[in-house]
């Protein structure tokens, strides 16, 4: 089962950064999201693929019997989910009012904080 | 499992994240009493000033200082540790918070106030001290989206379009980075089973170092981006000059050492046989961030991305002990972080007071600034001098011991970039000193006193720091020889070396 997630996460990959590599930040944001889930399952498969026995222990015990999953990456992915829709939430609003201000979505375009076509910098001293 | 419980005193270690995130919902709550709430903010920064000293204290005096959340045993659980390195930094970024909110007094428009820029400079503090004095990797995440999320917010706070568009790469840059962080420590969990920074100190000695190696330039390569180091730091040009001048401070001196920091951690601590391969990747890219930093800021007619560039350069020349890890040459880089917030904190918010003097941001169109204001003069002359490294001032310790360091080592090319950096540093301030103070006439200029005082303060304090720099060198010394030979570390989280 681990190679094939293993294959899956990597196309999450190849797609986010096709996506991250355009200039349209809509699609920017997509990659991110995409590059995102990605990651999430990148960490449920590094915390391994077992029986699916719940991790809870029997009453009267100290560990669970037998083989069960590990709740660890089930919790850093919860966090990690948590995390990057707030951060993604922040970003598409961003980008809209980005958008408002200069009328593009073009990064190219976006060059208020970086003027194009500034003079030299003066030589002498 | 409860053995005991923790004793108050050991409170300390996470108390300066409580008082951050406390004080930043007392002020959500506060969100109307405008007045109240710079008071309640600089209350809650003295206190935690207060708290990271008497930290740094405890931890210069009987070492590292841990405690793990619910009480677990070590690697379970969420573990806080200060070491001295953490701490001291801790400290130096509560000082420049305090003094950059005592700026904000008379710079702040009561739209800011209203729109959360106290509640969000103390969630960023929260997110700076939660970083420096954890001791879990996934816990380090989660304070640097902490940090992140604040800053944005703080970015974008008067909402002009100059903000959005700094904003827009800073926001996607940084995003990246903390998702290529969070990939990284993905990987090390499936690698090592552990994320506590102790635990991982004994595992990666025994792991594979193949897989090992290649996680940790991917780690690397995140807190690079973090950092502002070359081939990936076209955010910070391009965003960190939009936002009001103290916010510019703020997250100009902290955001990018956090990310030093974390690298330094990662690679000198956790994984030292991974940091040996990847030595020369770490060399090249800082000799080119210390030389192209400051290259830069010859070059730049704005004077905060002039500054920006300025910080670059410091960075690069920070991180080149990396590369090296001999104990003299680590302490000068984390001399020179301590030196970098604080100057390039006061050299940000000098730099607001002169573009609220001339209302404007271009050097091209500034000057004739020493005859309107002298001890704006003096300020920036010393800050200028400060940040070259020039004897009596701050920059100069730190660039000593970095020297010493290396010359000890044998190895020339670090000591002929950091002299070629302090060089090209001088050169672009003194570029910046006569275009701004000496040509040209203008009106005099009177400054407003609060923005003022705060700008003297955190410059004065690093005069005082580099005329008495025992306390410096020899925390230092402590840290960086706490990072080379961790067992001390190890042991203060309850796990056995």
């Amino acid at each position: 089962m681990e190679p094939v997630l293993a294959i899956l996460v990597s196309l999450f990959l190849a797609v986010a950064i096709y996506l991250m590599l355009s200039r349209s930040l809509v699609r920017v944001l997509l990659g991110v999201v995409v590059l995102g889930n990605g990651i999430n399952l990148l960490i449920f498969v590094a915390g391994r693929l077992t029986s699916a026995t719940p991790p809870i222990v029997p009453p009267g015990q100290k560990i669970p019997a037998g083989l069960f999953a590990n709740p660890l990456p089930q919790a850093l992915i919860l966090t990690a989910i948590v995390i990057g829709f707030a951060m993604f939430a922040f970003l598409i609003v961003l980008a809209f009012r980005a958008y408002e201000a200069m009328n593009a979505d073009d990064t190219d375009q976006m060059r208020l904080a970086e003027p194009e076509g500034e003079p030299r910098p003066p030589l002498e001293y | 499992m409860v053995l005991h419980p923790t004793s108050l005193a050991d409170w300390v270690v996470v108390l300066p994240v409580l008082l951050c995130l406390a004080g930043a919902a007392v002020l959500l709550m506060l969100r109307t009493l405008v007045r109240l709430q710079r008071w309640v903010c600089l209350a809650m920064l003295l206190s935690l000033v207060v708290c990271d000293g008497v930290l740094f204290r405890r931890v210069l005096a009987d070492g590292p200082l841990a405690m793990t959340m619910g009480n677990w045993p070590a690697p379970f659980g969420i573990t806080f540790a200060a070491d001295v390195m953490g701490a001291g930094f801790a400290l130096v970024a509560a000082f420049v918070a305090l003094c950059v909110v005592i700026y904000m007094r008379g710079d702040t428009p009561e739209s800011a106030v209203r729109d959360g820029a106290y509640p969000l400079i103390l969630l960023l503090m929260a997110g700076v001290s939660g970083a420096f004095l954890t001791g879990d990797l996934f816990n380090l995440y989660v304070w640097f989206e902490v940090m992140l999320i604040a800053s944005f917010g703080l970015m974008v706070l008067a909402g002009n379009p100059l903000q959005l568009d700094g904003a827009v790469k800073y926001g996607v840059l940084n995003f990246l980075a903390t998702a290529l962080f969070l990939a990284a420590l993905g990987l090390l969990y499936g690698l090592l089973g552990t994320l506590n920074m102790a635990d991982i100190i004994g595992k990666a000695a025994r792991a594979d170092l193949a897989p090992l190696t290649a996680i940790a330039a991917l780690f690397a390569l995140a807190f690079c981006m973090k950092a502002a180091m070359f081939p990936v730091n076209a955010w910070l040009p391009a965003s960190y000059h939009t936002p009001p001048p103290a916010i510019s401070a703020l997250i100009g001196a902290l955001l990018t050492k956090v990310g030093v920091y974390a690298l330094v951690r990662m690679l000198v601590m956790l994984t030292p046989e991974a940091r040996e391969i990847l030595s020369p990747a770490i060399l090249a890219v800082g000799i080119a961030t210390a030389i192209l930093g400051p290259l830069s800021a010859i070059a730049e007619t704005n004077l905060r991305r002039a500054i920006g560039f300025v910080l670059i350069g410091g960075i690069g020349v920070a991180v080149l002990p990396i590369a090296g890890a001999n104990p003299f040459a680590l302490s000068g880089g984390l001399a020179y972080l301590v030196h970098a917030m604080l100057t390039m904190a006061a050299l940000y918010l000098a730099a607001g007071l002169i573009e609220r003097g001339r209302d404007q941001s271009d050097t091209r169109g500034i000057g004739g600034l020493y005859a309107a204001n002298s001890l704006l003069s003096v300020l920036f002359f010393v800050l200028v001098l400060a940040v070259s490294g020039v004897p009596p001032f701050l920059g100069f310790w730190p660039k000593l011991l970095l020297l010493q360091g290396f010359i000890g080592a044998n190895d020339w090319l670090p000591v002929f970039v950091i002299l070629l950096n302090a060089l090209l540093t001088l050169i672009a301030g003194a570029r910046l000193w006569s275009r701004l103070f000496w040509r040209g006439t203008g009106d005099r200029v009177s400054l407003p006193v609060m923005p003022l005082a705060a700008t003297i303060a955190l410059t004065v304090a690093g005069v005082v720091l580099a005329l008495m720099p025992n306390v410096l060198i020899a925390s230092a010394q402590t840290a960086a020889y706490d990072l080379i030979n961790p067992a001390r570390y190890i042991a203060a989280v309850g796990l056995s070396p």
